[in-house]
């Protein structure tokens, strides 16, 4: 049996695909800062001299790192309200679950990379008077970012592919609209795979520029 | 005469109750060159380490131009505010045996590194500054390369110049050639040696005896607790009255000729 591939149907409701990408790029941008930046935070908390810092912090990591985002963008839209006065977009739901996710595992990029860094870079900066924080920020981060770049890089893509999660709760992104459109015309095989070939081209040269990115970095090698 | 630019008082340090030393009494004068010599294990390192202050004494006290660092505390050891680590280290000026020089930044950028985060210098200012300095150490021309490209003797010569660009009271030596191939190993003691003929004061924690006897005012000998001999290069390197001291000497020269 051959199957008729028939593109027809799905290009015709492009208009539908493409308001499904810019709710994917929203949400990736929005969690990719969030949950880099946290991660971040999380990450320093988990190396600090405060106990009640490094517990919460090490609290935190495990918490998100062990459980799926799924439960967690179902739970913060279902679950939350019911426990607070507050309404839940689709939206605000799907970020908190893919950022505190990718905050959990990036918070542990952060430190390995922080961790590899010779204590004799520490020293030469505190040797010339720097603070701890200008000496992590001076020394210590330039040096661990540029290691742990391909990490942060694939943490990158995994944020970009998890915003598919958001569909479970209706947020309006490429495989929520894909959805839509194969039901209309009954041909996910073709919707499918459009999609699919969507998220390729868009994060493809994006993975290309880290790239890029990291051998500009590595000119000091 | 002045009064010391650094006084150390039954100064000491331990390490998970094993005594690295103790009881250390040194003063230090403008223009002083002191060598530290001691066995392996003796506690040069650390010594120099508690100077400034990257390893934290728990015994005795520290003067700076005549001013106590760090505050009294009730355990009676000394508490070293953060602010004051950072005082005292900006005075004193260290020099690691690994040379830890910052990969990411240029030459310039190590030696100006200091001047701008730590003290705020605009950034033209500060090149010129590092410029001033490299060249000084020879190294002018290497300014915009990277640490991944210079040999170790070029390495260790621009982490003097990054600790000099501080302007500091004090520069510490930490077996500033050990890491060194032997080839290199003149080119570092001939920036040393032409600091110490500008008249700069130092402590150098060495293994080159020859070096020591050459450059120093004063040659301090650490034994198992404490400061064991001392005196003027002649006294403790060609005349050691102590049995440790000769010992150590002995072996140092074996094969010397």
């Amino acid at each position: 049996m051959t199957y008729n591939w028939n593109f027809h149907d799905v290009f015709v409701n492009w208009w539908a695909l493409a308001i499904g990408v810019a709710g994917t790029l929203k949400l990736f941008v929005v969690c990719l800062v969030l949950g880099m930046s946290l991660g971040l935070v999380i990450a320093l908390g988990r190396r600090s001299q405060n106990r009640p810092v490094r517990w919460l912090s090490t609290l935190f990591v495990e918490f998100f790192r062990n459980t799926p985002v799924l439960v967690q963008i179902l739970w913060f839209y279902y679950a939350l309200p019911i426990l607070a006065p507050i309404e839940i977009s689709p939206f605000m739901a799907a970020i908190l679950g893919i950022s505190l996710n990718s905050a959990a595992y990036s918070a542990e990029i952060y430190r390995g990379g922080i961790q590899s860094i010779e204590p004799g870079q520490w020293e030469a900066a505190k040797a010339i008077g720097m603070s701890g924080l200008q000496a992590l920020r001076r020394i210590i981060l330039p040096q661990a970012i540029r290691r742990i770049i391909p990490a942060l890089t694939n943490r990158g893509v995994e944020i970009f592919k998890m915003s598919t999660l958001a569909s479970v709760v209706a947020y309006v992104e490429l495989l929520q609209q894909g959805k839509l459109v194969a039901s209309l015309n009954f041909n996910p095989l073709e919707v499918y795979t459009v999609v699919a070939a969507i998220f390729l081209i868009i994060l493809y040269p994006i993975v290309r520029l880290t790239y890029a990115v990291e051998r500009h970095l590595a000119r000091s090698d | 005469m002045a009064g010391p630019i650094l006084r150390l008082s039954g100064l000491g340090k331990s390490f998970d109750g094993n005594t690295v030393f103790s009881g250390v009494d040194l003063d230090v004068y403008p223009g002083d060159r002191i060598s530290i010599l001691g066995a392996s294990g003796s506690g040069k390192s650390t010594l120099l380490r508690c100077i400034n202050l990257l390893e934290i004494p728990d015994a005795g006290q520290m003067e700076i131009q005549g001013a106590t660092v760090g505050e009294p505390s009730r355990s009676g050891r000394a508490r070293y505010p953060e602010r004051q680590l950072r005082d005292l280290r900006q005075r004193v000026g260290m020099v690691f045996q690994h040379f830890n020089l910052f990969p990411h930044m240029t030459t310039a950028g190590n030696v100006a590194e200091g001047l701008t985060t730590v003290r705020g210098m605009p950034a033209g200012e500060a090149r010129q500054r590092a410029l001033t300095e490299l060249r000084r150490v020879g190294l002018e021309d290497k300014a915009d390369t990277y640490p991944s490209r210079l040999s170790g003797g070029q390495k260790q010569r621009v982490a003097i110049a990054r600790a000099l660009a501080m302007d500091p009271d004090i520069l510490l030596f930490d077996e500033p050639t050990s890491a060194l191939d032997p080839a290199l190993v003149g080119e570092v003691l001939g920036v040393i040696e032409q600091l110490a003929n500008e008249g700069r004061t130092m402590l150098l924690v060495t293994h080159e005896i020859g070096f020591a006897y050459h450059v120093s005012t004063r040659v301090v000998f650490l034994g198992e607790n404490g400061i064991y001999e001392t005196g003027t290069a002649e006294e403790v390197l060609k005349h050691p009255k102590r049995p440790l001291t000769q010992q150590f000497l002995a072996e140092h020269k074996r094969f010397q000729f």
